[in-house]
């Protein structure tokens, strides 16, 4: 089996600091992390090449050379392979773009390595950005079947079997291969390194697929800025209010019924 | 000196201190509370190759240096010095010697289940009556053709009980003395070989240490490790590595200490402002950053002088002497500027404070790393 993990490496805080002038996030002096769902796709990965040694798990981001450290950080849990996609013309990217480069990365990283992904593995959304989007998106450029939410896979005759987070309950899905899986967080822990697979890690060479490489199949009017129908209008900091009254009951009926009285007598509603 | 400080090796510390945060550091305090020798963290820990980083992979091992090695014992102590002297005491006491004396056979099948993790190792020359005086050990190996053995007993052992594999001295010439020691490799489960009483501790309580009864013990002759009447030689070039690895845990319990206060000294009010605003507060952490990162040069010139095959000897016995008395201090007054909250379980402190003391004496007390560093320095 062949799994193709998407990661993106992010800041590493929950105080993130946003330019005033620029509306970006600033990144200068913030540790970098693997986002976190993607990790729980790596884990799970992980969890099939356990089963299967033949198993191939190729790890693959979108971003600035930095980002090869996170990539070298998959290669020390899990991770065979790794692909870093970046060029100044992807740039501004929003998801639509995003996730338009990513498919047709996947397609050159299907081509560079002679096989076809039965799986692509994605977390469910990012920490910085929150969208969700990427990942179902890339299952629609690529045409693929898809499951999202999922806290666990496993294999069976027909491709997975998916263990589904729900709003209130757990599904088991099955989907066939290949497809597009995105990951919440399991109840088992992500794996720690090891020190061997650290230190092959860190002397690894991380090839680079730039624009010049997916000429001929990619449309660069749709990737970068001009690509990108997200037009960010203003980005801030919520001002948090200390001030902030605590609502618990049993039920939630009861916590609605008790808010209901407070705005009434403050004569809200 | 060249202290390698690659990005490697800072890899590796922020791969052990993650680990050492988010499994060790909850664990600490209740394992400290009842005792209970941490398992799972070993098993954990063998996974990772954290049991074998100064070790070539021929023999299980990750390739790693001493270097390493010393900033996961720092790394790991810093929130918890019990499991630390579980990896020194494995790594610095019981694969080291059979990596350095062992023939190839011995390697084989004992330090490559060490370096791997799979087995846990200890290391045991003190006896009831004999501590730096080894050559008054009373444990004795007798030649019985086919076969040693071992009668006597061991006390004060570090991972007595869950160890598996044993370095074991013994007079095999009482007229000899100090030439009349040999070291034997021991199995648990050997023959006439068993744990004794287990020893309560004032700190790092969660790490084993026990006693070790040898009646009759059958031991076979190719366990002999390195040259018959030369244990001497096996046991002291040991203790040499070993106090790089105690000097390592005991920078972890000043670091650990220092961080622990730093943050609460921002928090607690005293007089309408943080303590971390009065003079005397910043003039203590101060003071101790800079004697705990003066610890950290001669445990981390120690490490590299041992990796660059140089005279190291004196060089650890100094890293021990300073970084151990330094734990003990900074951990003391750390505890002060806790004030009465530090005195209790509720905060690590007085945890910290119990674990320093032993860092003076086990594996060479101060006034042993004395004799050696005045032995080297030709003051005779």
């Amino acid at each position: 089996m062949n799994i193709l993990v998407c990661i993106k490496q992010v800041p590493d805080t929950t105080e993130i600091k946003i330019d005033p002038v620029k509306k970006t996030l600033i990144r200068e002096g913030v540790p970098s992390i693997v986002n976190t769902y993607d990790t729980y796709a790596l884990e799970n990965a992980a969890r099939i090449k356990d089963q299967d040694a033949s198993t191939q798990i190729v790890v693959l981001s979108m971003g600035p050379e930095q980002a090869k450290t996170a990539l070298k950080e998959c290669l020390a849990i899990a991770a065979d392979k790794a692909y870093l996609v970046t060029d100044r013309a992807f740039g501004g990217s929003d998801t639509l773009a995003t996730s338009y480069i990513l498919s047709e990365a996947i397609k050159k990283v299907e081509e560079l390595e002679g096989y076809k992904f039965d799986a692509i593995f994605c977390g469910k959304q990012a920490i910085d950005g929150d969208t969700a989007q990427v990942g179902p998106e890339i299952a629609e450029h690529l045409d693929l079947p898809q499951v999202t939410y999922a806290l666990e896979v496993e294999n069976s005759e027909e491709g997975f079997k998916v263990t589904q987070q729900g709003p209130e309950n757990k599904q088991i899905i099955a989907v066939s291969t290949p497809c597009v899986i995105t990951f919440t967080q399991p109840d088992f822990e992500v794996r720690y390194p090891t020190i061997r697979r650290k230190m092959a890690a860190n002397k690894a060479q991380i090839p680079n697929i730039t624009a010049a490489d997916l000429e001929g199949s990619i449309d660069l009017t749709r990737c970068g800025l001009k690509g990108s129908p997200t037009h960010v209008k203003s980005t801030f900091v919520p001002v948090h209010d200390s001030n902030i009254q605590f609502i618990e009951e049993e039920t939630l009926e009861e916590a609605g019924a008790k808010l209901a009285n407070i705005l009434s007598d403050e004569h809200i509603i | 000196m060249d202290f390698i400080q690659d990005e490697m090796h800072q890899d590796l510390i922020n791969m052990y201190r993650e680990f050492a945060e988010n499994e060790v550091k909850p664990l600490a305090a209740e394992i400290d509370k009842t005792e209970q020798f941490p398992g799972e963290t070993v098993a954990a820990m063998a996974e990772m190759g954290l049991l074998g980083i100064p070790f070539p992979e021929e023999y299980g091992g990750t390739g790693m240096d001493n270097l390493s090695y010393a900033q996961c014992v720092e790394e790991l102590s810093k929130v918890c010095a019990a499991t630390g002297v579980i990896v020194s005491a494995h790594t610095s006491l019981c694969a080291t010697p059979i990596f350095l004396f062992g023939t190839e056979e011995q390697k084989q099948k004992y330090l490559t289940p060490l370096a791997s993790g799979q087995k846990l190792g200890a290391f045991g020359l003190t006896e009831p009556s004999a501590g730096t005086d080894a050559a008054g050990q009373k444990t004795v190996a007798v030649d019985k053709g086919d076969h040693w053995l071992i009668n006597g007993s061991k006390c004060f052992i570090t991972n007595g009980g869950p160890a598996d594999i044993y370095i074991v001295f013994a007079m095999t010439d009482k007229e000899a003395g100090n030439h009349g020691i040999s070291a034997f490799i021991v199995e648990k489960g050997f023959q006439g070989f068993s744990i004794g009483k287990h020893e309560e501790k004032m700190g790092i309580r969660a790490s084993s240490t026990s006693e070790l009864v040898f009646e009759d013990c059958i031991v076979p002759k190719e366990n002999l490790l390195g040259e018959l009447n030369k244990g001497f030689k096996v046991a002291m070039m040991t203790l040499d590595g070993g106090r790089i690895g105690i000097a390592a845990q005991a920078l972890g319990i000043a670091e650990g200490a220092i961080a622990e206060t730093t943050a609460y000294v921002k928090e607690r009010k005293q007089f309408g402002r943080p303590l971390s605003k009065f003079q005397n507060t910043q003039f203590e952490l101060a003071s101790m950053q800079a004697q705990t990162e003066a610890a950290k040069l001669l445990v981390y010139q120690a490490a590299c002088a041992k990796d660059n095959h140089e005279n190291y000897s004196h060089l650890a016995a100094m890293a021990k002497l300073v970084a151990s008395e330094n734990a003990s201090d900074v951990t003391r007054r750390c505890l002060q500027l806790f004030g009465g909250y530090g005195y209790t379980r509720e905060y690590p402190m007085e945890r910290m404070m119990r674990d320093a003391k032993i860092t003076e004496i086990y594996e060479g007390t101060s006034e042993v790393q004395k004799m050696v560093i005045a032995s080297w320095m030709g003051v005779k």
